[in-house]
C-alpha cells in the first residue's frame, strides 16, 4: 500500500509539475506581460518604454529560469536600479535587502505578490480558500446523501412510477446550469418578486453562515450535482439488481428492503464513489458562477478577480490549488475504490 | 387458505405424500408483441427424498420450470394455468410474505454460475449465517455455528477460514460448495439444481455430484436437478423427465427411460451423445436433422413431428398430444402417439460408415516447448513478480490427417499451447517446427500470409466469434482476401459460395447477419472461416461445448468430413472426454503445462494410466446404465501454476503416491517413460503396479 501511495505520489507530482508548466507558460505570454507593465506603471508607456519594464522587473528571463523561480530552484532575480537600490522577486522578503533569500518560490512557502490585492498571494488565497471550503462542505453534505438517495430509490425498482419520477428530477437537474438555477431561485426565493425566505447575497456568510444566507448557493451548486451523481447511483442500482446474487437474495426468502441494504446497496456504490470523487473538481467550476452570483468572496470569486485583474501570480496559484484537488481526490477515488471492493485488494 | 387440496400438508418423510406436485403447469412470458408460451402442460411429482432429473436442451423450458416452483419468473413471465403443489399447498396463489417463509427455508436452489451468485461484496460466512438468521430467528453466534457445521458438511477445508473469506477468494468447486452449504442451511425439503456443475471442471464436478448425492441422502432432501447432461443424470436421479420444446415428452424412472425409452426425441437424444463403443468410422453419431422449433413457430400437433423419423403425416401433426402412460411400469408416460408401434430396439438408420483416413507425414513437431509469463502481483504493481509455468516441455508430433486430442482441466496450459502455435505468443525455450520451419518465435503479425493460412482455430464460442455487423459472406471474403486467396472479387465470391456448400449452410446464408443464426451454423460459419485459407492445421478449441447435445453431434461430424476430404490434422482441444475417445487417434493428456500421457485413443483409454487419466477417465459421466465405474474423486485443489507442487506436478492429488519408494514424487519430476509403441507417461510408478491396474470403465453384459 506505501509503495502504492509512494509511486502515485511520484506521479501525482509529475502531473503537477506539466500542468503549472503549461499554466505557466500561457499566463506569462508576451501581451500579458505588457498589458501588466502599462497597469503596474503607466497606460501611456512607449514600447519601449514597457521592455525596459518588463526587463527590470524580472519578466524577461527566459521562460524555464523563472518557472524555476517562481519554483523556488532557481535563485530570484536582482536588479539594482539607477539610484542604487536592490531590487528584486526576493528582496522584500527580509527586512533588510542584503539578508534576502537567494530562492523565493513555491518551496519556499512564497506564493508571489499579487498586483490586484497588493499583498503576497498566499496570505490572501488562504483565507478566500477557506471560505470555499465552508461552501464546499455543505455541498456535499447536501449533495451526496440526497443523490445516493435518489439514485438508489430510482433504481431499486426499474421502471416503476417512483422511478420515472425521480429520474425526471434528476435530468432536469442536471440540465440546469448554476447561472439559471442560481438566478431562479434568488428571484423566486429571495426576492420581493417571489417568497422572500432567503438572502439573495452570502456576503453575509463570510462572518458567520446562516440557513437563510448560505442555502441558496450550496442548494445551487448542490443541485446540479445530485441529478448527475443520481442517475449514475440509478444505473448501477439496476444493474446490481438484476445480478444473480440478487437472486440468491431473494430466493433465500430475504424481503425487499433487506435486499436492497444488505445485499445490493455496497455494490451500487462503487460506481457513483469515483464520480463523486470527480465531482469535486467539477465543482470548483460551479464555485466561480456561484460565488460571483451571490457575491461570496471565495477561491472562484478570487479566481475571476485574478484573471479579469491580469494577475499573474494570483492565477497561477489558483490554478495550482486546482490541479492540486483535481490530483488528490483521484487518488482519494482509487484508494476508496479498493476499500469499498473487496475484490480489488493490493497484493 | 382456499386451496382444496386433496393432499393434506404432510410432515416431511414420514408419510408417502408427494413433496412436489406440478399439474399441467403452463408458463406465458408476455413480451410488447406477443404472449411466448415457454412451458405447456407439464406435469410432474417429486416424493420425499426422491431425485428428478429435468433434462433437456437450451431453451426447452426446463429452468422456467424450476422458477415457476420458486415463483420468481420475473415482471414478464406469468403462470397461466395448473397448479404446483409442494407438501399440499398451492404454491402458485401465495402471497409475498408466504413465499419468503418457504423460499430459503423449505425450497432453496442451487445455481448454474457459483460467481455470480454469491454477493461479492459480502463476506462468505454473513451470507450463509443469514438464511437462519431470518427464517429461524435465531442469534448471530447459533447461526455462524450453524454455518461452520455446514461448510465442514460440504467437505471445505478449514471452515473456520473459509467463513471469512471474500467470494472472490475462494476457487469455483469451493464457491459451488458454499453455494450448496447456503442452500442446506435450513435444511430444506426440496432442493432445486439448476446446471450445478456446469461451470465446473470434470474432476471438481465429479466431486461437487458425490456431495450432492450423500447429502441428499443425509438430509434426506427431495432434489430437482436440472441439466442438459444425461450422464450427470444417470448418476444423481432417481426419475427423469425429458423435456422438448416447452412440453415435458418423456418420464420415468431412469433405469426405465434410459434403456427402454418410447419418445422418438429421448432416442434421438441418446444417439447423437458420444457413448463408449461409439466410433467415428464404424459406429457414427446419428445427429438429429433441422432445428430446435422458436417458442412462437412451434408445429401443429407434436412438436418434434417435423425432426421426427416416425412422422405420420395427418396423425401427429392433427391435434396437441397428450401424455400417454406406458404400461407395465413405473409411472413411465411419453408424450408420443405411436409409442405402442414404433419398433424402439431398432438399430439407428443412417450410419454410414466412412472409411478410415491413413495417417501421412509428420506436418507439425513441437519440440520441449515452454511457455511462461511473468505477472506482477497485485493490481497496482507492487510486489515481486512471479513466473507463470504455463507450458513445460511440451513435446509431440502431430501428422497429416491425423485428430490429437488435448485433454486437460482449466489451466493446464492448453490454451497457452494454442496461442503460441498460432502465434499470439511467441515461445518462452523450444521449438516449434510447421513442415520444417520453425516458427516458435514468430508473432502471427509477422507470419507470411500462407503460414497463418495454414495454421487456423475454430473456437470455443461462436456467438462471440463473429463480427456482429458483418453480413456471413463478408466474414469469410474477408478471411480469403487476408490470407490472399483469389485474385479477383468474383473469384474469392465463387470460393466463399464453395466454402459455404462445405459447411453445408445453404448458400443464401451469405447475406445474413450472425444474429439471424442458430449456434450451431454459427460454428459452421467460423469453421467455413477456419478453412478460408485451405488450412492444413485447424486448432478446434472446444469446438462443440457451447453447444446443445443434438448440434454437437451434427458439428461433429462435419469436422470430420472436412478432415476427411482435405486430409486436415485436427488438434482438438476439450475436456469432454466422451467426444475425445469417439473421434481422435491419439490423445495427450495435459495437468499444470505438463504433458503426463500420450498414446493413441485405446491405449490412453484403457490400463495401464497415468494417475490422472484416470482419475478424470472415472470423472466423466456416461449416460449409459450398463457402464461401471470405478469411483476416484481427486482430493483437493489443482494447484496454481503460479506456484507449482515440487517434483511431479500431480503428486498433490495422486492416489498412488505411496506405491512409489522413497518419496521419489515429491522430489523429481518424473521422466516421459515409453510403455508401448507410441504410448509415454510421465509417472514414477513401477512398471508392476502401473501393470496391475484395472480398468476404470467397464460394459457390463446386457
Amino acid at each position: 500500500m506505501l509503495k502504492f501511495l509512494l509511486r502515485r505520489g511520484g506521479t501525482m507530482l509529475l502531473t503537477a509539475l506539466c500542468l503549472t508548466f503549461v499554466v505557466f507558460f500561457l499566463t506569462n505570454l508576451p501581451p500579458n506581460l505588457e498589458k501588466l507593465a502599462k497597469s503596474e506603471a503607466s497606460v501611456r508607456m512607449s514600447d519601449a518604454d514597457v521592455a525596459s519594464w518588463i526587463e527590470r522587473n524580472g519578466y524577461g528571463r527566459p521562460i524555464l529560469v523563472r518557472y524555476g523561480e517562481w519554483l523556488g530552484v532557481v535563485p530570484g532575480w536582482t536588479n539594482t536600479e539607477a539610484d542604487g537600490r536592490l531590487r528584486g522577486r526576493c528582496v522584500d522578503r527580509a527586512p533588510v535587502p542584503a539578508e534576502a533569500p537567494a530562492y523565493c518560490g513555491l518551496l519556499q512557502g512564497y506564493w508571489g505578490f499579487s498586483t490586484f490585492f497588493k499583498a503576497p498571494v498566499g496570505d490572501k488565497l488562504g483565507y478566500h480558500l477557506g471560505l470555499t471550503g465552508i461552501l464546499m462542505f455543505w455541498v456535499m453534505m447536501l449533495m451526496v446523501p440526497a443523490s445516493l438517495l435518489i439514485g438508489v430509490l430510482a433504481g431499486m425498482r426499474e421502471g416503476s412510477r417512483t422511478d420515472r419520477v425521480l429520474s425526471t428530477f434528476s435530468i432536469t437537474t442536471t440540465a440546469t446550469p448554476e447561472y439559471v438555477s442560481g438566478v431562479v431561485f434568488i428571484v423566486f426565493l429571495a426576492s420581493p418578486a417571489g417568497f422572500q425566505l432567503f438572502k439573495g447575497s452570502a456576503a453575509s456568510a463570510m462572518d458567520g453562515p446562516t440557513f437563510e444566507n448560505f442555502f441558496l448557493p450550496v442548494l445551487t451548486i448542490a443541485l446540479y450535482g445530485i441529478g448527475y451523481i443520481a442517475r449514475m447511483t440509478r444505473a448501477s442500482m439496476t444493474e446490481v439488481m438484476t445480478a444473480q446474487y440478487i437472486r440468491t437474495a431473494r430466493l433465500k426468502g430475504l424481503s425487499f428492503g433487506a435486499i436492497v441494504l444488505r445485499h445490493a446497496l455496497r455494490n451500487a456504490l462503487i460506481a457513483p464513489f469515483t464520480v463523486i470523487m470527480l465531482q469535486f473538481p467539477w465543482l470548483l467550476n460551479g464555485v466561480v458562477i456561484v460565488e460571483t452570483l451571490f457575491n461570496y468572496k471565495g477561491f472562484g470569486w478570487t479566481l475571476v478577480q485574478a484573471a479579469g485583474n491580469n494577475d499573474i501570480e494570483l492565477l497561477l496559484a489558483c490554478s495550482v490549488v486546482a490541479v492540486f484537488v483535481v490530483l488528490v481526490t483521484q487518488l482519494i477515488s482509487d484508494v476508496g475504490y479498493v476499500f469499498l471492493n473487496p475484490r480489488i485488494r493490493i497484493a | 387458505m382456499t386451496d382444496p387440496a386433496p393432499h393434506p400438508a404432510a410432515e416431511p418423510g414420514t408419510a408417502a405424500a408427494p413433496i412436489l406436485e406440478i399439474e399441467n403447469l403452463s408458463i406465458s412470458f408476455f413480451t410488447r408483441l406477443r404472449e411466448i408460451p415457454a412451458v405447456m402442460d407439464f406435469s410432474c411429482t417429486v416424493m420425499p427424498g426422491e431425485a428428478m432429473g429435468l433434462v433437456g436442451e437450451s431453451g426447452c423450458g426446463k429452468s422456467t420450470v424450476a422458477l415457476a416452483v420458486m415463483r420468481d419468473l420475473g415482471k414478464n413471465g406469468r403462470i397461466v394455468g395448473g397448479r404446483i403443489r409442494f407438501k399440499g399447498r398451492d404454491l402458485t396463489t401465495l402471497g409475498d410474505t408466504e413465499l419468503r417463509d418457504i423460499r430459503g427455508k423449505e425450497i432453496a436452489m442451487i445455481y448454474q454460475e457459483p460467481m455470480a451468485s454469491l454477493n461479492p461484496a459480502m463476506k462468505v460466512g454473513r451470507q450463509l449465517m443469514e438464511v437462519p438468521m431470518i427464517h429461524e430467528g435465531i442469534g448471530a453466534a447459533e447461526a455462524r455455528a450453524r454455518a461452520l457445521e455446514v461448510v465442514s458438511d460440504v467437505r471445505l477445508p478449514d471452515p473456520a477460514r473459509i467463513l471469512n473469506a471474500y467470494p472472490h477468494q475462494l476457487s469455483g468447486g469451493q464457491q459451488q460448495r458454499i453455494v450448496i452449504a447456503m442452500a442446506l442451511m435450513s435444511k430444506p425439503a426440496l432442493l432445486i439444481l439448476d446446471e450445478p456443475t456446469t461451470a465446473l471442471d470434470v474432476t471438481v464436478e465429479a466431486a461437487v455430484v458425490d456431495l450432492v448425492k450423500d447429502l441428499g441422502r443425509k438430509y434426506g432432501t427431495s432434489m430437482l436437478f436440472i441439466s442438459h447432461n444425461l450422464g450427470l443424470v444417470l448418476e444423481v436421479c432417481d426419475r427423469i423427465c425429458v423435456m422438448y420444446s416447452g412440453e415435458a415428452v418423456e418420464t420415468g424412472a431412469v433405469s426405465d427411460v434410459f434403456d427402454r425409452m418410447r419418445h422418438p426425441y429421448t432416442q434421438a437424444l441418446f444417439r447423437s451423445i458420444p457413448l463408449p463403443g461409439a466410433d467415428k468410422t464404424t459406429r457414427p453419431l446419428v445427429a438429429i436433422p433441422g432445428n430446435f422449433p422458436l417458442p412462437h413457430e412451434r408445429p401443429q400437433g407434436c412438436n418434434f413431428g417435423p425432426r421426427c423419423d416416425h412422422f405420420v403425416a395427418g396423425r401427429c401433426d392433427a391435434a396437441d398430444v397428450p401424455m400417454f402412460e406406458v404400461p407395465g411400469q413405473d409411472r413411465h408416460a411419453t408424450r408420443c402417439l405411436r409409442f405402442a408401434e414404433i419398433d424402439w430396439s431398432a438399430p439407428a438408420k443412417a450410419a454410414r460408415a466412412g472409411e478410415k483416413v491413413p495417417v501421412g507425414d509428420v506436418v507439425l513437431r513441437m519440440d520441449d516447448l515452454r511457455k511462461y509469463y511473468e505477472v506482477s502481483g497485485g493490481l497496482f504493481g507492487g510486489g515481486a513478480r512471479k513466473v507463470v509455468k504455463a507450458n513445460e516441455t511440451l513435446s509431440f508430433e502431430a501428422r497429416e490427417g491425423e485428430t490429437l486430442a488435448i485433454v486437460g482441466e482449466s489451466g493446464c496450459g492448453k490454451s497457452t499451447f494454442a496461442k503460441v502455435l498460432m502465434g499470439l505468443e511467441t515461445a518462452t525455450s523450444g521449438r516449434i517446427l510447421l513442415y520444417n520451419q520453425e516458427i516458435q518465435d514468430t508473432p502471427i503479425e509477422k507470419r507470411s500470409p500462407e503460414t497463418v493460412g495454414s495454421v487456423q482455430m475454430v473456437f470455443q464460442n461462436p456467438f462471440d466469434t463473429l463480427n456482429p455487423s458483418m453480413t456471413v459472406g463478408r466474414q469469410i471474403i474477408r478471411a480469403l482476401e487476408v490470407f490472399g486467396e483469389g485474385r479477383t472479387d468474383a473469384e474469392r465470391e465463387a470460393r466463399m459460395l464453395e466454402l459455404l456448400d462445405l459447411v453445408k449452410l445453404p448458400r443464401e446464408f451469405a447475406t445474413r447477419m450472425p444474429r439471424q443464426l442458430s449456434g450451431g451454423q454459427k460454428q459452421r460459419v467460423g469453421i467455413a472461416r477456419a478453412f478460408a485459407g485451405g488450412a492444413k492445421i485447424v486448432v478446434a478449441d472446444e469446438p462443440v461445448s457451447a453447444l446443445d447435445v443434438s448440434v454437437q453431434a451434427a458439428v461433429t461430424d462435419l469436422l470430420m468430413e472436412i478432415q476427411r476430404k482435405n486430409r486436415t490434422t485436427l488438434l482438438f482441444i476439450s475436456h469432454d472426454l466422451s467426444i475425445v475417445r469417439y473421434l481422435s487417434d491419439r490423445v495427450m493428456v495435459m495437468y499444470l503445462g505438463h504433458v503426463v500421457e500420450i498414446g493413441s485413443t485405446d491405449q490412453v483409454f484403457s490400463p495401464p494410466y497415468h494417475p490422472y487419466t484416470e482419475a478424470l477417465l472415472s470423472a466423466v459421466p456416461i449416460a449409459d446404465t450398463h457402464v461401471r465405474k470405478k469411483r476416484i474423486v481427486l482430493e483437493g485443489e489443482i494447484p496454481s501454476a503460479m506456484n507449482p507442487p515440487p517434483g511431479c506436478p500431480f503428486q498433490t492429488r495422486c492416489r498412488w503416491k505411496h506405491e512409489v519408494a522413497g518419496g521419489l514424487c515429491e522430489r523429481e519430476v518424473p521422466p516421459m517413460r515409453t510403455l508401448a509403441p507410441g504410448h509415454q507417461i510421465k509417472c514414477h510408478l513401477p512398471a508392476a503396479v502401473l501393470a496391475g491396474m484395472e480398468p476404470v470403465i467397464t460394459i457390463a453384459a446386457e
